[in-house]
């Protein structure tokens, strides 16, 4: 019974049309397009050897912090709860959840032994008064133990949404430091949520707009480290990378991998004039997808690899245009007003996600493969870079304050436009590229 | 209402180094910063009475162009700098020239990085067209990473919204 559909996510009903999921007992109501998010207890975990104690309370935080940051749950305080467990198998006192209006319940336990952490839990649908999906054993080195705690949460995300999670997951993005007119930017890595933040390069030289490969191990980007820009590819396990061939007297940047990884496209200027390439992995068999005189850059694949979204200015100004992953005849599909750029291609496939600028302002904003049904999630004096969740629900992406103390942040908004927010632990940041859910 | 342990789901350590090692991250450490990417300074000795020196180049005739948003068309305010810009050249062949072509900060970043490079190739073509030979002159462009001014409002953006001929002593002089 606790597999409702979030309004917010399921077909995303792109009207904010009060959208009512009351099955049985479940109560989600949904006013003025606001969800209400549903309530649940989490109980820390049950330490099950004697120096797990804290263990238990990092993951249950962890896995808290999670659930309750997709603006979709809302934890009922620790304080409120009546029932206690002292056991992982203390049989579930559902009325003592009922009493605290608890819609689902997550019990658990961690163990720690020879530097490996096991955790186990199950979900509880308080209402129906039974277990939710089979119990689960979870194992990692104690190392890892933050990503035990967000496959944890993925489940009981998945499980009660009926969509992948996403927590399981990086971003890698650009650190800046230093003064504006002297910005000094690296490569970083971090979790979704900010926390192991690492440097995967030192700040010498100019980076940007990194991305992920399909399976999240290497990184391509932009470097200035030539003195002129260049497409470098980058290994995340060793941290070694090495620059893909150029025509000399280019310049190369915005590289994104194809789908299946055997592929790059990017820009190449030339006398001038930027247009869109495809080159194989290891450099090889450049050829040209576009050939105009106008700027085409930000390509972006679909999902399954046939088609190209990319941003031009060939009408005049900066607009969004799907070709097929060979090249050929452009079709434009933004016609609203203002411009069009950054196009980024949903993992679902459904949305293209887009920065917006128009009337002094900037917009990070969604709309369908056609064009059709725009719509802006965000405002402000200097937002662009669009990344997707593994899942497509939401978007991180830059924004940037104004004015000589302007700094950039990391902040991520769902595709409903609700629960807009900073990502924290990550400092001064730009272009964020989300990798895709780890293995 | 088992309890099924799945199979326990094995997690590989993350093995990124902590990044200390500056050597790993390969060659360009040091930063090949033709145009001093941390202002617009180039080569500057010399007195800027001094037609021969780059500080009369670089202040007297002046070193940058602006251009209108969005655009990479030469004013012609921007044509008489340009053919002094050419005229020098000419006259000091042990000079060569890197031109730098920047945006402001009201564009996306990838289109800004070839906004600037367009309006780098438009100052590349005009000296081009007044005599300097092409081997002499290379263009890079910054797209809105560069700012020289940085306040948020028209006033910056005109100053940002540049390209500059940046001078150096070549090869063999």
């Amino acid at each position: 019974m606790l597999r409702y559909v979030l309004a917010a996510l399921a077909a995303l009903s792109l009207t904010p049309a009060p959208v009512l999921a009351q099955q049985g007992p479940l109560r989600i109501e949904i006013t003025d397009g606001v969800i209400e998010p549903l309530p649940y207890a989490l109980p820390t975990f049950v330490a099950e050897t004697a120096d797990a104690g804290k263990m238990a309370q990092d993951i249950t935080a962890v896995i808290a912090a999670d659930l309750s940051g997709t603006g979709l749950f809302r934890e009922i305080p620790q304080t409120a709860h009546i029932q206690r467990f002292a056991s992982f198998e203390t049989p579930v006192s559902y009325p003592d959840w009922q009493a605290i209006n608890a819609q689902a319940l997550i019990v658990g336990g961690v163990a720690v032994s020879g530097g490996q952490v096991v955790v186990k839990f199950r979900l509880f649908d308080i209402y129906s008064g039974q277990q939710l999906g089979e119990g689960q054993q979870l194992a990692a080195s104690a190392a890892s133990w933050r990503r035990l705690a967000h496959k944890v949460a993925d489940v009981i995300y998945s499980r009660v949404t009926g969509e992948s999670g996403y927590f399981d997951s990086r971003v890698v993005f650009v650190s800046e430091s230093g003064s504006k007119d002297a910005r000094q930017k690296r490569l970083a890595i971090a979790d979704y949520d900010g926390a192991n933040l690492k440097y995967l390069t030192d700040s010498s030289t100019i980076v940007f707009a990194p991305r992920f490969s399909p399976t999240g191990d290497k990184v391509i980007y932009t470097t200035y480290e030539t003195g002129f820009p260049r497409i470098k590819l980058l290994d995340i396990g060793n941290v070694r990378a090495s620059l893909l061939p150029e025509v000399p007297g280019t310049m190369t940047f915005a590289p994104r991998f194809s789908p299946d990884g055997n592929s790059i496209v990017y820009s190449m200027e030339q006398g001038g004039n930027t247009d869109l390439y495809k080159m194989g992995v290891n450099g090889g068999g450049a050829t040209r997808l576009t050939n105009s005189p106008a700027i085409e850059t930000a390509p972006s694949f679909s999902p399954d690899g046939s088609r190209i979204v990319f941003e031009s200015d060939r009408s005049g100004t900066q607009q969004l245009y799907i070709m097929s992953a060979n090249g050929g005849q452009p079709t434009r599909i933004s016609f609203g007003e203002g411009r069009y750029g950054t196009p980024v291609w949903s993992p679902r496939g459904d949305l293209i996600a887009f920065t917006k600028q128009h009337a002094g302002r900037f917009h990070i904003g969604v709309m369908r493969t056609d064009g059709s049904e725009e719509r802006l999630l965000t405002a402000s004096f200097l937002d662009e870079g669009p990344s997707w969740s593994p899942n497509g629900r939401v978007i991180m992406f830059t924004r940037e304050s104004a004015g000589a103390g302007g700094t950039a942040n990391l902040y991520s908004v769902d595709i409903s436009g609700r629960n807009l927010k900073k990502v924290e632990g990550v400092g001064q940041a730009s272009d964020p590229a989300w990798s895709p859910l780890l293995p | 209402m088992t309890f099924a342990p799945k199979a326990a789901v094995l997690l590989a350590v993350l093995a990124l180094a902590a990044c200390n090692n500056p050597n790993k991250y390969g060659a360009g450490n040091g930063v090949v910063d033709p145009g001093g990417a941390y202002g617009d300074g180039g080569v500057t000795q010399g007195s800027i009475n001094d037609p021969n020196s780059p500080a009369y180049f670089n202040a007297t005739i002046g070193d940058k162009v602006h251009f209108l948003v969005d655009q990479s068309t030469l004013s012609d305010e921007a044509r008489t700098i340009l053919t002094g810009q050419a005229q020098w050249l000419v006259g000091h062949p042990q000079y060569n020239a890197i031109i730098e072509g920047h945006a402001d900060e009201q564009g996306t970043r990838e289109y800004n990085l070839a906004l600037g490079a367009r309006r780098a190739s438009s100052v590349q073509e005009y000296l081009v067209s007044q005599g300097v030979a092409g081997s002499r002159l290379r263009t890079v462009s910054y797209g809105k990473e560069r700012p020289i001014a940085v306040c948020s409002a028209p006033e910056c953006y005109n100053q940002n919204r540049r390209a500059v001929t940046v001078i150096s002593l070549g090869a063999g002089s």
